[in-house]
């Protein structure tokens, strides 16, 4: 029980990471159709870019941290959208995304052959050693994220819901030309989202590559579970991303633990294809139309 | 196809036939390899660029061809020639259970349920040892013999593999000819006017689908009998990726851009082999510069130049 339990706490934890990789993911898609296939290398560039600026350039950690926020602001937020998703949203929906499979292929390749092929080592930014409650052990790591995670959801939720500018965020989502009549910027707006997922991204590889290490590859994997979490919870929605998310971290968990560790992605991934087939609006999908 | 098309095929053809003559092995080797890839690839083009579908898992059906001929072959001793149409059936079979229920649903979804299905065949095939023999794959796969004579060298196994595309490329351009491949066009120009002459979207891109799928799972045969040796990382995600880039980067919906794209994936490569890990760096940023001001692909050129530069 006590096992079971902390599997599902550190399944929690990883699983929020993928949640905050998924939640870009659909920010993007709901603001701009854009469905980007370069989410994971979105992640693999700020970690080493974190890790230039520490190791090479001696910054401390919230230093590196913060300019690799502005870095990725402006490469992977602005200088994507104008130079990728503006020219190429007028063709439609494929033209785009398989220019950002273009874009994580040439991104990865250019930091293996330019950067390193090697796993770079990445410290964490929460201590060491475990949290003992009673008979459960949890890792400050694992409690860390959940906390960091919990208050970027919790804030990001907030500025969408109480501030002038995430409710017209939320506006252009639903509806481009209403909120262009509105007199809401639609193109600052949608640009506003693209610096978020950013963002987002960054916070993602600070939490995630203590155990992903930083490799060229590395977005392979996380890009692939934030993808099925966004599918899961839910594409229209910024709670089901989360929930996908978390289902994909607990049960990778679970299935590693108690059915096979070599089909440990398996269960979340026939979760993935059970609710592309059965149920494409994903989990948390339906009950929203209700709520319309 | 133009007269001056025509004679531009032919020569293509007899410069492809006689090329491996002065070739080594290796050269050989990946001529055969690029017939290979390109019967999977035509495939690939029949769902994207006829039915207008998104397939991140043609690679999935290229290992399912290529696995059940290897364990068929070396567990059970089926010739090569019962294992071919078994393959490819097997292939045709799991296409229509996969695309149906995908396509019911919503279009795009096709793209999202093969990727998936991908990564779980990779699963299988890198776990179910027994069967599959795990990371170590299968080993000693027998080249098949014609009429008694046999293609176990280099050069006869090209030119079997040679003819083969030729004939699974002829298949494929008579069927996009046939009533049924016209149904295409105007499914793939408008598919709600195509749907109110009577055109059943889903049966007809499921069937695409399905027929894909065949032609990526007899590419998979002539691999595994080319290679003799298959492992789950010649069917990986990224596999379907490049493939599918391939297609789109050769021109999607043209006949021959498959052509073009494999050679830029599978010959270029090889001949450019002093960039190493750069020659796909450049590859995937090229791959969006001519998203943006090519969309239609390399053979959109020629059109391009003809219509007189404009944008088309």
């Amino acid at each position: 029980m006590v096992d079971l339990l902390q599997l599902i706490i550190s399944g929690t934890a990883t699983g929020a990471i993928y949640g905050l990789c998924a939640l870009g993911f659909t920010l993007l898609w709901q603001a701009s159709g854009t469905i980007n296939f370069a989410q994971g290398e979105f992640v693999m560039v700020p970690a080493f870019l974190m890790l230039f600026f520490i190791n090479t350039a001696g910054l401390p950690m919230w230093l590196a941290f913060l300019l690799t926020c502005l870095v990725a602001m402006a490469l992977l937020g602005y200088t994507f959208k104008r130079a990728m998703v503006d020219p190429l949203i007028r063709h439609g929906v494929i033209p785009l995304v398989i220019a950002t499979l273009g874009l994580s292929i040439g991104v990865k390749q250019l930091v293996k052959a330019g950067v390193t092929a090697q796993a770079q080592p990445f410290n964490s930014i929460f201590p060491d050693g475990l949290l003992s409650l009673g008979s459960l052990k949890v890792s400050y790591m694992d409690v860390g994220t959940l906390l960091l995670a919990g208050l970027i959801v919790v804030s990001l939720q907030m500025f969408l819901n109480r501030t002038v500018t995430g409710r017209a965020m939320q506006a252009v989502a639903q509806n481009t030309d209403a909120a262009k009549i509105l007199g809401i910027n639609v193109a600052r707006t949608v640009l506003y989202t693209f610096l978020i997922n950013a963002v987002l991204a960054v916070v993602a590889a600070l939490l995630v590559t203590p155990t992903y290490l930083a490799k060229f590859d590395m977005g392979d994997s996380i890009g692939l579970k934030a993808f099925y979490a966004a599918i899961i919870g839910g594409f229209n929605q910024t709670r089901g991303a989360l929930l996908g998310g978390v289902l994909v971290g607990v049960l990778e968990n679970l299935t590693g633990a108690y059915i096979s560790p070599a089909y440990k992605e398996g269960v979340a991934l026939m979760l993935f294809l059970v609710v592309i087939i059965f149920r494409p609006e994903g989990l948390l999908g339906k009950a929203e139309e209700r709520k319309v | 196809m133009s007269k001056r098309q025509v004679i531009a095929l032919v020569a293509a053809l007899v410069l492809f036939a006689i090329l491996p003559q002065f070739l080594k092995s290796y050269g050989i080797y990946l001529m055969t390899l690029l017939c290979v890839y390109l019967m999977a690839a035509f495939g690939l083009n029949l769902i994207v660029g006829y039915a207008g579908q998104m397939s991140i898992g043609q690679a999935a059906f290229y290992g399912i061809g290529a696995y059940v001929a290897a364990i068929l072959m070396t567990k059970m001793d089926v010739s090569f020639w019962f294992a071919l149409p078994i393959a490819a059936i097997a292939c045709f079979v799991v296409g229509l259970a996969l695309g149906f229920p995908a396509l019911r649903v919503q279009h795009h979804y096709l793209a999202f349920a093969t990727l998936g299905f991908n990564v779980l065949v990779f699963l299988v095939m890198r776990n179910e040892e027994a069967l599959t023999g795990g990371t170590f794959g299968i080993s000693n796969i027998p080249r098949p013999s014609i009429f008694g004579y046999s293609l176990d060298g280099a050069l006869p196994f090209f030119y079997f593999a040679f003819v083969s595309v030729i004939m699974l490329a002829s298949v494929l351009w008579w069927l996009l000819r046939s009533p049924w491949g016209r149904a295409f066009a105007a499914l793939r120009d408008n598919p709600i006017r195509a749907e109110s002459t009577g055109v059943n979207i889903t049966a007809y891109t499921l069937l695409a689908f399905a027929i894909g799928a065949a032609c990526a799972g007899i590419g998979g045969v002539y691999l595994a009998a080319l290679v003799n040796f298959i492992e789950p990382g010649q069917f990986h995600l990224s596999v379907s990726l490049l493939m599918l880039l391939a297609v789109i980067v050769g021109g999607s919906g043209r006949f021959f851009g498959p052509v073009l794209g494999s050679v830029v994936v599978v010959l270029l490569p090889e001949w450019l082999r002093f960039l190493q890990d750069w020659y796909l760096a450049i590859f995937g940023f090229a791959v969006i510069v001519l998203m943006v001001y090519l969309p239609g692909g390399l053979l959109s050129l020629g059109d391009r130049f003809k219509s007189g530069g404009g944008t088309p």
